[in-house]
């Protein structure tokens, strides 16, 4: 490791955060005395100027990732690859919520605000490219900051500051559980490295031979089942969907989302390299199967299980547009983890898991950014405001329906196409019956989905109105949210070509 | 030449959902020609076919990965239901002529449905099959949701679970077999000799079997279809019952019992008598045959009758389906056409002819209005279809539901006696809403008539006339010579059967 190479293959995360201090700069600096309007577009275009730069910087960063230790052989951040992929969504996704500011007013500090969201996108790539416990950790924590700062920044709304105050306290006490069950993975194996770590778990069996690392295995999964608002650790979500601002709700549901599961992914990948390599078998001659085979598997699947299950059910009813929407987020991290408990050798899973991460994370800002529209005109997110919206703008209602069904799983729509990919990874890994009980149960929940999406559809386009004025929205917007409902469709008339995309990293 | 129906459908769906609010007989005119451009491609494509056996008209690779095609090809069976589509498409647009509320957009999500309904009658990739039945499960919702009347909210929800429950039953199926068979191609056919195992089969079968034979108004599953129905607009109920139900027929046949022909198989015991799936669906079949006729003879409401008809005419689909033999499942697929074309001519006769005019469907109310003097169109309509509903010959009804109890006779006498019980109860029910909606002989009291005297009920348009004469000139057709069907139909069940599959 030298000097050259950290900065070869942090260039992009460098990248953010020289823009997020130019943010700061123009904003606190040339245009002070701008209007508010006149501020956001510049911090944003900054923001988004930042985002596409970084975009380019990944493919000047090489081949090689940054690794340490003898021979070179300790890898602390990854590149290329899934990673890679997973780092282009996660940029694209925050340059969208980016867009969603316009028009915004819940904060007067626009620079603060697109820098604190381009340091958390940051957080977000470093994840994303982890293969070092500390590593995680260090971005987990700049990312989580960044997120509690976000939620809290509509100064003046109380509830912005509840939910700050929920989800920091639930934040910081999901961390400590994660850097305690690490600092055990640490004693029991005497590295930070994911691949060292596996590596003398798997020669030294040492699986079966302590209940230590059953521990430390439940408390890390706490602390990450919290990243993805898995069940029983996503008591945060509904609050802080709820009251956040939604560019900032949309960019935790989707940017933070995609890093989280691009953590998993790398944790699973480790995992499998090490001890799923075909023909590796364990002392008495079972085939081993995913990493830490017992614990991991068995909590992964009871997270995944209870996420479909509550958040599908919790879901029904909702009377909040926000909240409704936390609560199918929980339910499809339920799905995703069904596909990182039974991850495969081959890049299946991991291409699978990451088209419907990115998919989901795209249909989730667009129905934030529809739901900020609609919040603005009518002062509420309640499922009644929504009522008549196909009459007040039909193309706001025609996004709508577009994301909406598509979260549903309805083909030819992108998120429909997500799952059968997901699903199909799934049973392809092992047809075995709880692999495909859990399909079943996945697909049988989605079937339940449709009822909390069509409760929303259904005011948007059969009920009357109760007031038939026209909403506006600000063109940016409507471009924005009119592009995703494209790519949403096209997408999901022609899957191969984000599933190639993917695959071609 | 087939595929263009699909096409055409979606792209007019597209076109009327842009067209200017407001312009009402814009959006008809265009539907209507629409409809008719893809009837003339569904007739050129059936006169095209006879005397071919399966040809492919699409086959383009669409996520290679995963070896998922968009294919699209066309048998017998599935020239006639597409013939059928397009008549059902055609009829019903010229039966919501009346639709003033949101028209364009009503006839994009009509358009939508059509064009759900073409692609999964000629889909041979499993998976594309699935897309397009879902597809079609939306639009439905909307249809009946906003243009519906008789709570219309719980009917069109009621539907859309049905349905997603259905095909979320089918993609548990459909993933399944896909894994089962390698992972290496979703087609239909590379799928029916992927050689699945039996012991798969055997529980993979009732699980598809179910998921379709839900759309398909399968008792105890049917509870969706009078509740639906009744809801729907007059169009979408002629859908509903004409083409949407044959969905989920055409599902059980060409995906439950040609990937799966080993799930009929005899399961090696036997409790009271049932022995296999085959004996289980026979006898929801044959109940529901029974049950719905029974049902439809104590309903007060008009359409709800038409609803529970429905029920016990696709009983006899199903039923066909189960013998397993080459006349009893001729039958059926003879019976779905049939069905397609008298129901929909029944739903047009109570929703828009009467229920449109006198905004009443109730019996009891209906009965003092002597509709058989006032609009003796709609009655020598009814007494029309209602002839080719009770299976009177030279309909088309009589030679389908004889080719099933044929079947029926040959594989399970039992099976025939019991629906036979079931035509004669559709002759006594027919019969009594007849009686009761046109022929009521009971005069209004002083409270039934209205101060203003009887309001009056409006001329016969000239498209509820067309549509008459289209559908029931269909049925006569279909009824006096069989064999322009048969003969398309007979080859494909054939293959069908003698293929273990495809």
């Amino acid at each position: 490791m030298n000097y050259v190479d950290l900065f070869r293959v942090t260039l992009p995360e460098t990248v953010l955060e020289i823009a997020a201090l130019l943010v700061l700069v123009v904003d606190l600096g040339v245009v002070r005395k701008a209007a508010l309007q006149m501020r956001l577009a510049v911090a944003a275009i900054v923001g988004i100027a930042g985002c596409g730069v970084a975009i380019w910087s990944l493919s000047v960063q090489g081949s090689t990732g940054l690794s340490y230790g003898a021979g070179n052989n300790l890898t602390l951040l990854g590149v290329g690859g899934y990673i890679a992929a997973a780092q282009v969504g996660i940029l694209v996704l925050t340059a969208l919520t980016l867009l969603l500011l316009t028009g915004a007013v819940f904060t007067r500090n626009a620079g603060e605000y697109v820098a604190i969201v381009l340091m958390a996108a940051a957080g977000g790539l470093i994840i994303a490219a982890a293969q070092d416990l500390l590593v995680i950790f260090i971005g987990l924590e700049l990312l989580s900051l960044g997120l509690y700062v976000l939620t809290a920044f509509a100064k003046a709304s109380a509830k912005s500051a509840e939910a700050a105050m929920k989800y920091y306290l639930f934040g910081g006490m999901s961390a400590a559980f994660l850097l305690f069950g690490f600092s055990y993975l640490y004693g029991l194996t005497g590295s930070t490295n994911l691949h060292q770590i596996l590596l003398q778990l798997h020669n030294g069996d040492l699986y079966q031979a302590t209940p230590l690392l059953d521990v430390s295995v439940v408390l890390i999964v706490t602390g990450l089942g919290f990243k993805v608002a898995a069940v029983p650790f996503h008591l945060w979500a509904p609050d802080t969907y709820e009251g956040a601002p939604a560019p900032a709700a949309a960019f935790i549901a989707s940017v933070s989302k995609v890093a989280s599961f691009a953590l998993l992914i790398g944790i699973a990948t480790a995992a499998v390299h090490v001890f799923d390599i075909p023909g590796n078998t364990a002392a008495n001659g079972q085939q081993l199967h995913l990493g830490f085979g017992g614990p991991w598997m068995v909590l992964l699947v009871t997270l995944s299980t209870a996420s479909m299950v509550l958040g599908n059910l919790a879901a029904l009813a909702q009377i909040s547009v926000r909240r409704l929407l936390a609560y199918s987020a929980i339910a499809h991290a339920g799905y995703i983890l069904t596909a990182v408990a039974f991850f495969s050798y081959s890049p299946l899973s991991t291409n699978a898991i990451l088209y419907y991460i990115l998919t989901y994370g795209l249909t989730t800002v667009g129905a934030f950014g529809v739901i900020s529209v609609v919040e603005r005109a009518t002062g509420s997110d309640r499922l009644d405001a929504f009522l008549g919206l196909h009459k007040r703008n039909p193309l706001l209602a025609a996004v709508l329906l577009v994301l909406f069904l598509s979260l549903a799983g309805i083909p030819p729509l992108v998120g429909f196409w997500a799952k059968f990919n997901l699903f199909a990874a799934v049973l392809s890994v092992s047809a075995g019956v709880v692999p495909f009980t859990l399909v079943a149960l996945a697909v049988a929940m989605s079937a339940v989905s449709l009822y909390y999406y069509l409760q929303v559809l259904k005011r948007a386009y059969v009920m009357p109105a109760v007031d038939d004025t026209p909403i506006k929205v600000h063109p940016v917007t409507l471009i924005v949210l009119v592009a995703i409902a494209a790519a949403v469709v096209l997408l999901g008339c022609f899957p191969a070509a984000l599933q190639n995309w993917i695959a071609g990293f | 030449m087939l595929a263009w129906t699909i096409y055409l459908s979606f792209a007019g769906a597209l076109i009327e959902a842009l067209l200017p609010k407001g312009k009402a007989g814009l959006a008809r005119w265009f539907a209507l020609s629409i409809a008719v451009l893809g009837l003339l491609h569904a007739v050129g494509g059936f006169v095209q076919g006879i005397g071919q056996g399966r040809n492919i008209i699409v086959d383009v690779p669409w996520v290679p990965s995963m070896g998922i095609h968009f294919l699209l090809a066309a048998d017998g069976i599935s020239r006639v239901l597409v013939l059928l589509t397009g008549l059902a498409a055609v009829a019903g647009i010229l039966f919501s002529w009346n639709v003033e509320h949101r028209t364009n957009e009503f006839f994009a999500f009509y358009l939508a449905l059509i064009g759900g309904v073409y692609g999964v009658f000629l889909s041979f990739d499993l998976f594309l099959l699935f897309v397009f039945y879902e597809i079609a499960i939306v639009p439905k919702y909307f249809l009946i949701a906003i243009w519906g009347s008789t709570r219309r909210e719980y009917g069109a929800m009621k539907l859309a679970l049905y349905s997603f429950v259905g095909s979320a039953m089918v993609l548990i199926g459909l993933l399944a077999a896909y894994s089962t068979a390698g992972s290496h191609s979703t087609s239909l056919i590379d799928l029916a000799h992927a050689g699945l195992p039996v012991s798969f089969q055997m529980w993979c079968f009732p699980l598809v079997f179910i998921g379709f034979a839900i759309l398909a108004g399968m008792w105890p599953f049917h509870t969706w279809a009078p509740t639906g129905h009744v809801a729907a607009p007059t169009a979408a109920s002629m859908l509903l019952a004409g083409v949407v139900m044959k969905l989920g027929a055409y599902g059980c046949l060409r995906v439950g019992m040609g990937l799966f022909p080993h799930g009929l198989d005899a399961w090696g015991w036997t409790f009271l008598g049932i022995g296999s799936w085959r004996d289980v669906f026979a006898l929801l079949a044959v109940i529901g045959i029974v049950y719905g006729a029974l049902v439809a003879l104590a309903q007060t409401d008009f359409k709800f009758v038409i609803g529970y008809s429905s029920v016990s005419h696709m009983g006899f689909v199903l039923l066909g389906l189960m013998t397993l033999n080459q006349i009893g499942v001729t039958g059926a697929v003879l019976q779905m056409f049939s069905h397609g074309i008298i129901a929909g001519l029944l739903f047009a006769i109570v929703g828009r002819v009467v229920y449109d005019r006198t905004h009443t469907r109730q019996f009891a109310e209906l009965e003092p209005m002597h509709l058989a003097r006032r609009l003796p169109f709609a009655a020598w309509a009814f007494v029309i279809a209602g002839m080719a509903s009770m299976g009177l010959p030279g309909f088309s009804g009589f030679v389908a539901e004889l080719q099933v109890l044929i079947g029926a006779w040959i594989a399970k006498p039992w099976w025939t006696v019991a629906a036979g019980i079931g035509i004669v109860i559709g002759v006594a029910y027919t019969w009594r809403a007849l009686q009761k909606a046109f022929f009521g002989d009971r005069l209004p009291t002083a409270e039934e008539h209205p101060k203003a005297g009887w309001p009056d009920l409006g001329a016969i348009t000239w498209p509820e006339i067309t549509g008459v004469a289209l559908l029931t000139l269909t049925s006569l057709a279909v009824g006096l010579y069989p064999r322009i069907l048969l003969d398309t139909i007979e080859p494909a069940v054939k293959a069908l059967l003698a293929g273990g599959g495809q």
